[in-house]
């Protein structure tokens, strides 16, 4: 079976107020041509779970400049002046999350886990609200699992069965967000068959990837 | 002659020795990695997914996928690695780190680190920061020993929110290195031409002088 879809069929699956995990960081490992897609559908009032909100003109970012966001949960902001102005403006709630607690979230959502114990934060205001758990003389803060609606992931290769291989840095969150979304949407920059990848290359199983598209 | 930050950087790059892990923060503490001697073998961690993090490329050599975390073009020297931002963490969290080298807006007595938000003017968000900070081995602070305006940023308490709590190892400045003991900020080295009353002068925290005192070089 081929999983290899439209554009169109793709966007299809999208929906205002949904909560979208996106890969990337500063725009590299993002699926440009399903940002685009996003644009030109105008969906409004989405969650986005991402690294971070890139520039304006790149990745995520452009999802912030168009306003087709109400609520981000992201490592970081700093590259991105629009984000900043509508988070003062308060036109955009913004959770600033700890990168490695974000990762972890991510990696809990997709892994069936109810939570993880990390000591990052401890100390800090990241640690208000949350359960604080000591073990062995050390304290933790109690992170909870994170999933979403629909993921878009940018991959180097995919099969047409959805098996994944990503390149370099553009790799970083998009392995743990394929996990963590009940809706996996690809952007592969190369398609191949089935059985033209070898199954040990392979960095995440075309079992929990729904569509692929062709960047 | 050397600036400021070349003298820090100078400085910062001999507390490594071969087969070190290190990540280097985005700012001056990237600077550090132009003083590496190329036979120390120290091998650099870049939190977007992976080590061995190498120079500049050649223009027109640029590769769209081999990016640093600021996103600028990089290359990654042979005995590199990719992997996935949990495996970037694992690697910073589980103590694999030898050192991490930040900024910093305020240090304290504590080890205490602010570095990540001044609320109401500046929220970038923390990034990878909290991580490395309550991860790596030995967190050390590279930064000019005042602010542009000429006041301590090395104080008996930090006034900003926290990166960290307690997690500082080492400070090094253009006037001199200091560690953070239970007992306070103990200075180590002093660089040549500064006087002990000059640095604390522009220290709030008290510095404890120790007998001997090196020459920062």
């Amino acid at each position: 079976m081929s999983k290899v879809a439209e554009l169109e069929e793709a966007l299809a699956r999208i929906a205002d107020n949904q909560t979208i995990m996106i890969g990337g960081f500063l725009g590299t490992g993002t699926p440009e041509g399903l940002i685009d897609g996003l644009l030109e559908k105008g969906v409004k009032n989405l969650t986005l779970i991402a690294n971070d909100t890139s520039f304006v003109d790149k990745g995520v970012g452009r999802l912030v400049v168009s306003r087709q966001l109400k609520r981000v949960m992201v490592s970081h902001i700093g590259t991105n002046k629009e984000t900043g102005r509508q988070m003062n403006a308060e036109e955009l709630e913004v959770e600033l999350v700890p990168q490695g607690t974000l990762a972890e979230r991510i990696r809990c959502g997709g892994a069936g886990l109810g939570g993880v114990l990390t000591p990052t934060g401890v100390g800090t205001i990241v640690e208000v609200g949350k359960e604080k758990i000591t073990k062995e003389g050390k304290t933790y803060l109690l992170e909870l699992p994170l999933k979403a609606d629909i993921a878009l992931i940018k991959a180097w290769k995919a099969d047409t069965y959805g098996n994944l291989v990503y390149r370099r840095s553009a790799r970083n969150f998009n392995p743990l967000m394929a996990m963590a979304a009940a809706f996996v949407i690809v952007e592969a920059e190369e398609i191949v068959a089935a059985g033209a990848l070898d199954p040990d290359e392979i960095m995440t199983p075309g079992a929990v990837v729904d569509m692929i598209i062709k960047g | 002659m050397m600036n400021s930050r070349e003298i820090i950087a100078k400085r910062v790059a001999k507390f490594f020795k071969a087969g070190d892990l290190v990540n280097l923060g985005i700012g001056m503490p990237t600077i550090v990695a132009n003083y590496l001697p190329a036979e120390a073998k120290v091998m650099l961690h870049s939190e977007n997914g992976f080590i061995g993090l190498g120079p500049t490329p050649a223009e027109g050599e640029e590769e769209k996928d081999v990016v640093n975390a600021g996103a600028a073009p990089v290359t990654i020297v042979p005995g590199g690695a990719c992997f996935d931002s949990a495996m970037s963490f694992a690697l910073i969290r589980g103590g694999h780190l030898a050192a991490t080298v930040l900024g910093a807006l305020e240090v304290d007595e504590k080890g205490n680190l602010a570095n990540w938000m001044v609320p109401g003017k500046m929220v970038p968000g923390m990034g990878g920061a909290m991580d490395l900070v309550a991860g790596a081995r030995k967190v050390i602070i590279a930064m000019e020993h005042t602010t542009k305006e000429g006041n301590p940023k090395i104080l008996k308490s930090c006034s900003l929110p926290l990166t960290a709590a307690n997690e500082v190892d080492y400070i090094v400045t253009e006037l001199g290195v200091m560690e953070i003991t239970p007992e306070g900020i103990a200075l180590r080295e002093l660089a040549s031409g500064v006087t002990l009353e000059e640095i604390q002068a522009k220290t709030e925290a008290n510095l404890i002088i120790p007998d001997k005192i090196d020459i920062m070089e």
